[in-house]
């Protein structure tokens, strides 16, 4: 055998292991997960669909590209990021937005939301959410100009109908459906006008299942929202069975609202995060002058995260108990 | 079913199959034994011999005038050569007993077994303990003797027996308690003799029936034993842990288990009681696992104290691939040497090679605040906050406000850390700055 000491050997403090799950693989993960909703999109709106996600994605790692070679850092497009950001701010765009929309917004997330405050875990803000309230103040008809699914007729969102007169009718005269299960189920599905991802229910939560599975998000603050939404749309006297399908709800509870980065890392704290979000959607879905509040109560939260951090730290082993 | 556990903590890879089935086989006494004179928590032993003595296998080597701390044997029957430093598991070099085997294994004369425990009173049995150099085998190292004898005004109703061996690869735990239920099960019936006939719970992991029925069995039907399945989890060997799964209580912050009514102790340490007080015979061997995937016969090994790491893993077939790591201690919690030429403590339950391709080469990328580190810390510490206050020196507000003491360096935060920052790393960093400046002000 040879000298022992003619051997080197790698001194460092334990662990000495590491588990299997790094930035990288959990980011394709939340790729993975969003492709359902994808596949429904472009069945709903067309081939434009899968257009727009193709080039809200290259002008995404373009932007990101550009910004850490003129910040001279390593550029790290590969690590999965930036690709979700792009695709959650494609499919929180309407179908019929003009093609350079999604350029501008894809930058705009980059730089705005992420790249300025130092890149990837040190934005505050959900990136494709941040672009997506300067897409709507800058660009409102282009926003929210919607059409109806396999047609392109223009059209409106339910929560835009629901909005004018708090009546569930004229939803389904809109959806040309005329018992409210019918309604449920076209919504359920994904069968009416809306932004490209967030229509189709069971392709989100096929998503969100993965996830779950993956470990990539845990219960809480999906769970708590929804649920949130559902009982306050109750006791303010509405429809929540309507409320949980319409809108962005179950992609923003799946794929944005469970964004780590900007939402609290305690269990309690993203507990709040869920009640809160869901609170401030109802409130402006029935009080605001928007039809919708999933993009506003997130970002309001997010706000909220460092204090949420801060006032629901775990109690310690040992410290207050028996 | 549903077994017993803790909050939290993380499911590990085991690694345990490669040695899980294999019969202990004795190892070769080494031609040179380097015994080293700190193997265990507390004050240093002093040489009770001088080079060119001749010493017993058994005969103490080493002991100081102190309370805690513990005698020093040697393993084998021989020659001192060298009373010099040389290299430590846990220290740079510390001071050794250089002894060349004559291959006698001469029993030192004195040694003799203690058929009538019983009778005796727990002072004496203490004493026992201590003169037989006890110490701590689950890794801690901490002199048993002072663990029985727990001074909290809080009276000890239950002594539990720590059989759960949560790391990865390791196995010499669940040989012994197959191979020997009864050692342990005597053994925690000698402690449970002098903390004043407390009962006895055992906990052992799910994963390991074979040790729960051989323990189930040797424990026999009296009620004053119970066998206790606990959930496969790390890190569920950790004392505070133990005491969270089967009695449902916690010990305080900073505190010892004693102040909520309990002494743990590991099967190793126990069954190492029994076998001093029925043979006499000290620590001077333990059982040891070899393995990783850079052993070529990975194994589960009685072996002398002393015995170097090198003369182990030949006795294992030898190394097998490019090795980058010899991990001290299973791959959590374990520490990788510098050389091969350290040589077995107290402590030591396993030897872990890997090779190259086993370890990970990731860099540190950065925090994306998933919170894993929070989800998965047994002790419910938010180890990213602790992480980030100690690489920014506000140490103050990582002890007070965030319990940086309270960590009980499991490693959960960083295994499972998709950023790869050194996230224990720091937090220990942390610990051993602020004992530093604290000594620094003490000596002021």
């Amino acid at each position: 055998m040879a000298d022992p000491l003619s051997r080197e050997l790698i001194v460092s403090s334990a662990p000495h292991v590491r588990g299997r799950d790094n930035i990288r693989r959990m980011m394709y993960d939340v790729a993975i997960a969003l492709i359902p909703a994808g596949i429904a999109a472009v069945y709903f709106f067309g081939l434009r669909s899968l257009l727009i996600v193709l080039i809200t994605v290259a002008s995404a790692l373009g932007a990101e590209a550009l910004i850490q070679r003129a910040m001279g850092r390593r550029v790290t497009i590969t690590d999965g990021s930036a690709l979700v950001t792009a695709v959650l701010l494609a499919y929180n765009l309407p179908p019929t937005v003009p093609l350079w929309l999604p350029f501008i917004g894809a930058s705009i997330a980059i730089g705005l939301g992420k790249m300025v405050y130092g890149g990837l875990g040190y934005n505050p803000f959900n990136p494709a959410l941040i672009s997506r309230t300067i897409l709507l103040a800058a660009w409102p008809v282009l926003m929210t100009s919607w059409v109806v699914p396999f047609d392109a007729v223009a059209t409106a969102t339910p929560l835009a109908v629901i909005k004018m007169g708090d009546n569930l009718q004229a939803v389904k005269d809109l959806l040309h459906v005329d018992s409210n299960l019918s309604l449920y189920r076209q919504m359920f599905w994904g069968n009416h006008g809306g932004c490209l991802g967030e229509t189709s229910i069971p392709a989100l939560l096929l998503g969100g299942v993965y996830l779950m599975y993956r470990r990539v998000i845990t219960w809480h603050i999906p769970i708590t929202y929804v649920s949130t939404v559902a009982v306050t749309a109750l006791l303010l006297g509405r429809d929540p069975i309507f409320h949980l399908l319409a809108g962005g709800l179950i992609l923003g509870a799946l794929y944005m609202a469970t964004c780590p980065v900007t939402t609290p890392v305690t269990p309690r704290g993203r507990i709040y995060f869920g009640l809160g979000a869901g609170l401030l959607t109802m409130l402006i879905r029935a009080f605001g002058s928007l039809p919708e509040g999933i993009m506003y109560s997130i970002l309001l939260m997010n706000a909220a995260t460092p204090l949420l951090d801060r006032y629901t730290r775990p109690r310690i082993y040992g410290k207050g108990a028996r | 079913m549903r077994y017993k556990t803790f909050p939290q903590g993380i499911h590990l890879r085991y690694h345990k199959q490669a040695t899980a089935g294999k019969p202990t086989v004795t190892a070769k006494a080494p031609a040179v034994a380097v015994v080293p004179l700190i193997q265990h928590i507390g004050v240093p032993c002093i040489p009770q011999i001088n080079v060119g003595d001749h010493v017993f296998m058994g005969q103490k080597i080493g002991d100081a005038e102190a309370l805690i701390t513990a005698p020093i044997h040697s393993p084998i029957s021989g020659k001192v050569m060298a009373l010099e430093a040389r290299p430590h598991v846990m220290r740079r070099d510390v001071l050794s007993v250089v002894i060349e085997n004559d291959g006698e294994d001469e029993l030192y004369p004195d040694i003799m077994p203690y058929p009538d425990w019983e009778r005796l009173d727990p002072d004496t049995l203490r004493n026992i303990i201590r003169e037989g150099g006890i110490v701590g085998m689950g890794g801690a190292a901490f002199p048993t003797h002072i663990k029985l004898a727990p001074q909290s005004d809080k009276s000890i109703d239950a002594v539990l027996i720590n059989g759960a061996e949560c790391e990865d690869y390791l196995t010499d735990d669940n040989c012994l308690m197959v191979e020997h239920p009864e050692w342990v099960i005597g053994g925690a019936r000698i402690i449970s003799h002098i903390l004043g006939n407390v009962k006895i719970v055992v906990g052992i992991e799910a994963n390991k029936p074979d040790a729960l029925a051989a323990i189930r069995q040797a424990a026999g039907e009296g009620d004053d034993i119970s066998v206790i399945a606990l959930d496969t989890k790390y890190p569920q060997g950790g004392e505070k842990q133990m005491v969270k799964a089967l009695l449902d209580r916690e010990v305080p912050s900073g505190g010892l288990p004693s102040e909520v009514g309990v002494v743990v102790n590991n099967v190793a340490t126990v069954a190492k009681i029994f076998e001093l007080i029925t043979t006499g015979m000290p620590l001077i061997s333990r059982g040891v696992t070899l393995s990783g995937p850079g052993v070529s016969a990975p194994g589960n090994l009685i072996a002398r104290i002393g015995t170097s790491m090198e003369d182990l893993i030949s006795e294992c077939g030898g190394y097998k691939g490019k090795i980058a790591k010899v991990i001290m201690g299973g791959p959590m919690t374990g520490i990788s040497v510098f050389t091969t030429l350290v040589t077995l403590t107290k402590s030591i339950g396993g030897v872990v090679v890997m090779r190259h391709e086993d370890i990970c080469h990731e860099d540190p990328v950065v925090c994306i605040r998933c919170a894993r580190c929070v989800d998965a810390c047994p002790v419910y510490l938010m180890p990213i906050s602790l992480y980030h206050y100690s690489r920014s020196l506000n140490y103050d507000q990582a002890v007070e406000a965030y319990g940086l003491f309270d960590c009980i360096e499991c490693g959960c935060c960083s295994y499972v850390c998709p950023g790869r920052l050194p996230l224990m790393e720091s937090i220990k960093h942390a610990k051993a700055e602020i004992n530093n400046k604290r000594q620094k002000q003490h000596g002021r």
